[in-house]
């Protein structure tokens, strides 16, 4: 038996994030080859095209993921335990998923100033994911508020299935409006992309990878706030003991 | 009191709110000033006559809704501090009621201070508007107060008693409420006859203010009791 106490640091991976981490290593590791080197530069838009293949990936993931923030969030609220381990990962994927949501606004701004010659434009899908951001980011602070775990996942699962309400009446009404306006006259190509087989699949293992890299990201981080959960309480009962200690001695 | 039904609990809830503001007069005297002043600092920042007239629905919508933030947090500054809130929970008084009184005497302040936000829009900006463009702005006044009554009375109680309530509202409700300002305002356009537009051109927004508030009125009367647990 060997008594001395292991120096290497405590491993925090599971199998799940392994394979995670692999897949999203392998396929973005095409991605940055295959986007940046092999395919094909577009006949209209040149070499910006390329960004496409970052954000096309990060939109998709940055909407899995506030899905997934509401589906847990429901799972939370109406599930019979009311376990904390959905709130968690509601928790988990909202904050990826705003990290995502902003990379695709960044992605996105840069790719319509290649092409529209604009960083923006008021079109209904930009407006909507501009106003998902938001709602997102003031979710997190909500998340940020304190109290004990319960409160804080009962507040944001209810915030988080308010956006689902918000978002369709966000988009709707900026759809309505927009179609009262004339089309920006910036818009110098439609946007739209032929895409040949090699782009095609160099797009789809971007989502592949992106999503991947989500999975691990999420897995990690919701157990990180698992052990933060862990720690506070563990500090709250060391404090109730303490005081009892003391009340003891007198 | 468990002998009152939601209707009267809404009721009591909505004078005691309204009567705590009037013998506080801190809209009257604080928030509508400040309305008033941003309607000013719109002219100042903006400074030319045709591009506020052209603006100057936005710009009374816009000067409404950062009263809404004032007022939702005064409404919840006295609940909060002596947890009224929580004693009424715990006393079993029926959460919808409480929901629904809140919301009515939000909704009563901000009619009122529209009402003088219109006239000084019209009389600083120099608007012109026909008689029926009024009874648009009316009914569009009555939706657009409706849909923010009840979301801010729902994102108040959500955020009641916790810190940061005064910075995280603007957050949590400006995204939210933003179908209410663009409805509204154009709305209001339509009223007013800007560009072109006519009457009929502003009633699908008006429809969606009605459709709005709808929506977040039932989501705050089915999430309202879990919004306010502690």
């Amino acid at each position: 038996m060997n008594s001395t106490p292991r120096t290497e640091p405590a491993r925090v991976g599971t199998p799940a994030t392994r394979v995670f981490g692999l897949l999203a290593v392998l396929f973005l590791g095409w991605v940055v080859v295959g986007g940046l080197f092999i395919t094909p530069a577009d006949a209209i838009q040149g070499d910006s095209v390329r960004i496409m293949y970052v954000h096309v990936p990060t939109a998709w993931v940055a909407y899995l993921a506030f899905i997934v923030t509401a589906i847990a969030s429901a799972g939370y609220l109406f599930g019979k335990r009311h376990s904390l381990g959905f709130d968690r990962v509601a928790g988990a994927s909202a904050e990826v998923g705003v990290l995502f949501m902003a990379l695709t606004l960044m992605s996105g701004s840069l790719w319509g100033r290649l092409t529209w010659g604009t960083f923006w434009q008021w079109d209904p899908r930009l407006t909507t994911t501009a106003f998902l951001f938001v709602t997102y980011l003031g979710y997190l602070a909500v998340r940020g508020l304190g109290g004990t775990p319960e409160r804080r996942a009962k507040r944001s699962a209810i915030l988080a299935l308010l956006a689902v309400l918000e978002i369709p009446l966000v988009h709707f009404s900026v759809l309505l409006w927009r179609s009262l306006h004339q089309e920006a006259s910036v818009l110098s190509s439609d946007g739209d992309v032929k895409l040949d087989d090699l782009m095609l699949f160099t797009l789809l293992v971007g989502v592949l990878g992106f999503t991947a890299l989500y999975g691990w990201l999420v897995s990690h981080r919701q157990r990180i706030l698992t052990m933060r959960d862990i720690e506070e309480a563990k500090g709250i009962d060391l404090a109730i003991s303490e005081r009892i200690a003391e009340g003891s001695v007198r | 009191m468990n002998s009152l039904g939601t209707g009267g609990v809404a009721w009591h809830v909505a004078m005691k709110d309204l009567r705590i503001e009037w013998r506080g007069r801190v809209v009257i005297n604080q928030v509508l000033p400040f309305a008033a002043l941003v309607m000013v600092a719109f002219a100042f920042a903006l400074d030319s006559d045709a591009v506020l007239q052209r603006t100057a629905g936005g710009l009374v919508w816009l000067a409404t809704m950062f009263s809404t933030f004032l007022i939702v947090q005064r409404s919840y500054a006295a609940d909060v501090d002596d947890g009224a809130l929580e004693s009424l929970r715990a006393a079993g008084i029926d959460m919808q009621g409480v929901f629904l009184g809140k919301s009515l005497a939000v909704m009563v302040e901000l009619f009122l201070l529209q009402c003088v936000l219109v006239l000084v829009g019209f009389v600083l900006y120099d608007v012109q508007m026909s008689l029926s463009g009024w009874g648009m702005l009316l009914v569009t006044m009555v939706g657009a107060t409706l849909g923010l009554g009840f979301v801010g009375v729902l994102y108040g109680g959500l955020i009641a008693g916790a810190g940061y309530r005064e910075t995280l509202l603007p957050l949590l409700v400006l995204p939210v409420v933003a179908p209410v300002l663009l409805a509204a305002t154009r709305a209001t356009e339509s009223a007013i006859g800007v560009s072109g537009l006519t009457i009929a051109d502003g009633w699908p927004w008006v429809g969606i203010l009605f459709v709005f508030a709808g929506i977040f009125g039932l989501g705050g009367l089915l999430s309202f009791d879990s919004v306010v647990e502690g």
